[in-house]
């Protein structure tokens, strides 16, 4: 079967005057198989988010190379990064500050639809369905960011993520600023959608029991390096790393 | 033993309307009370309650809240000032949010208890080296030469409970205090707070939402859901056994790892 997204010694190394290079991600390759979903774990600093923005290209890669449903999309630009955006998708860590403050969450979820072309009344039509989806109703369609909870804001960002039909979700600390029963909630529908949609997942998070009832396998970070990989319950059974030992024995 | 803080049937307003209904606990010295619950639950309300925090629109409408002796919501804000920092210690989730940016840690901590006593500079010093050298600070006089910005998130939090507990206060309000910290410096974090405790004998309020933290400190628990008081009582009790209904969902939303 072909990766999804197939990584490979991915490199982004920051300079600023006065002070040393720093290489945040350091040479790390993995691959996504279809219908998988990968956890990624690691202290803050560790580069797990920094990962995950040269891997929606919202940040330019040092070194290697990223293949994207089998297309190199490591220098994709314009009409091509756009492309790029059909089959993968994001949900950050604050679904406030994710949606534009002036305009209604429907508009929000209908955007990369209009950039498709989708008609207004499709597009209407659409909104309505996606917020069904993700458990909102359609009045949810007509309220701002500032006018809705945390979880339900994140269920929107959800809904958009989804509203272009992508292959793979990525989830950077989607669920980390929400009180667990709402945690609880949305870990539901990620699940349910992965059922229904056929969804992938990269799952970034530093709750390592939340990766172990969500994801098939891990890849534990440190210092921008890989430093562990495998199956979820192998990785927390049989730590092999001592900074993986260290991670779980942290854990109250 | 005797009870250092007591809420009796508590009722707090933010501009009139009553966002905390009818809290009724006690906390002995050495006692750690955990108080959890979702945000907006009142926890950090509760906890500002206690040293007259609310601000100009918080009001204690009803209730008392004692603590040595004395109903909180009575003093004025100069009485207040005499047991904020000296009977009571405060520190938050983000403790280096709350150290001066241009000013070294030592100074701060001159600062602060020069405010509550008259101390040489050399002897806080002192006090404080040998604070941090009890809770194993690596380097106790690196600390106090530097400044916030030098150290890290989970150092300036470690130098603030430090900081808070020099002043041997006889509580310490603690309002999520590892909720920013990484695992692995939350756990130094939990066990340095247990440690003062024993060193000190001081109670601790703590609020928090991660119920790991709670159940690896506490010694009794307060649930709260949307201002009221749901389950209060042993922390084991309600942790393992939870009569609330609002508490077994609390529980049962926590992830918990499984391992070999």
């Amino acid at each position: 079967m072909e990766p999804i997204l197939q990584v490979s010694g991915l490199t982004k190394t920051f300079h600023a005057n006065g002070k040393p290079d720093f290489t945040a991600v350091d040479q790390v390759s993995f691959l996504l198989y279809p219908g998988e979903t990968v956890g990624i774990v690691g202290e803050s600093g560790c580069g797990k988010s920094t990962l995950a923005k040269l891997l929606c290209r919202l940040l330019d890669v040092t070194e290697g190379t990223i293949r994207l449903c089998g297309q190199d999309i490591t220098k994709a630009r314009d009409r091509e990064l756009f492309g790029a955006y059909r089959n993968i998708q994001m949900v950050f860590q604050d679904p406030l500050t994710s949606f534009d403050p002036r305009r209604t969450l429907g508009d929000g979820i209908g955007e990369s639809l209009r950039n498709a072309g989708v008609s207004k009344t499709e597009r209407e039509r659409r909104v309505v369905e996606l917020l069904e989806q993700c458990g909102l109703s359609e009045t949810f369609a007509g309220r701002y960011p500032h006018e809705v909870s945390g979880g339900q804001c994140q269920r929107a960002a959800i809904a958009r993520a989804l509203a272009i039909k992508p292959k793979l979700l990525l989830c950077d600390e989607a669920t980390s600023a929400l009180d667990v029963t709402v945690q609880q909630q949305i870990m539901e529908l990620l699940k349910e959608l992965r059922e229904k949609e056929k969804l992938s997942y990269l799952f970034i998070c530093h709750n390592l029991a939340l990766v172990q009832s969500f994801c098939d396998r891990v890849l534990v970070m440190h210092e921008g390096k890989i430093v562990e990989e495998g199956t979820t319950d192998q990785v927390i059974f049989y730590p092999q790393s001592d900074y993986t030992k260290i991670l779980l024995d942290s854990i109250l | 033993m005797a009870e250092l803080l007591r809420f009796e049937h508590v009722e707090i307003s933010y501009g009139g309307e009553s966002v905390v209904h009818d809290v009724s606990f006690s906390v002995k010295p050495g006692e750690i009370l955990g108080l959890v619950g979702e945000s907006g639950s009142g926890k950090s309300t509760l906890m500002k309650s206690a040293i007259g925090l609310l601000g100009n629109n918080g009001l204690v409408t009803r209730g008392d809240i004692l603590f040595e002796g004395k109903n909180i919501p009575d003093l004025s804000e100069k009485e207040l000032r005499k047991i904020r920092g000296a009977r009571m210690g405060m520190i938050f989730q983000d403790a280096g949010a709350s150290l001066c940016p241009i000013r070294t840690i030592g100074e701060q901590i001159y600062e602060s208890m020069s405010a509550h006593r008259k101390i040489s500079r050399q002897d806080a010093r002192n006090q404080a080296l040998a604070l941090f050298d009890k809770l194993h600070f690596k380097d106790g006089k690196r600390i106090w030469d530097s400044y916030p910005f030098e150290l890290s998130g989970g150092m300036n939090q470690r130098a603030g409970i430090a900081i808070a507990m020099l002043m041997q206060p006889a509580v310490l309000l603690a309002d999520e205090p590892t909720s920013a910290l990484d695992v692995a410096v939350q756990k130094q974090v939990v066990e340095e707070m247990k440690q003062l405790r024993d060193l000190f004998g001081t109670a601790i309020l703590l609020v928090t939402h991660d119920i790991g933290v709670v159940s690896a400190m506490a010694d009794t628990v307060l649930v709260l859901k949307d201002g009221y008081q749901v389950e209060y009582g042993p922390a084991r009790q309600v942790l393992e056994h939870p009569m609330h209904e609002y508490t077994r969902k609390l529980l049962a939303a926590v992830p918990k790892l499984r391992r070999a």
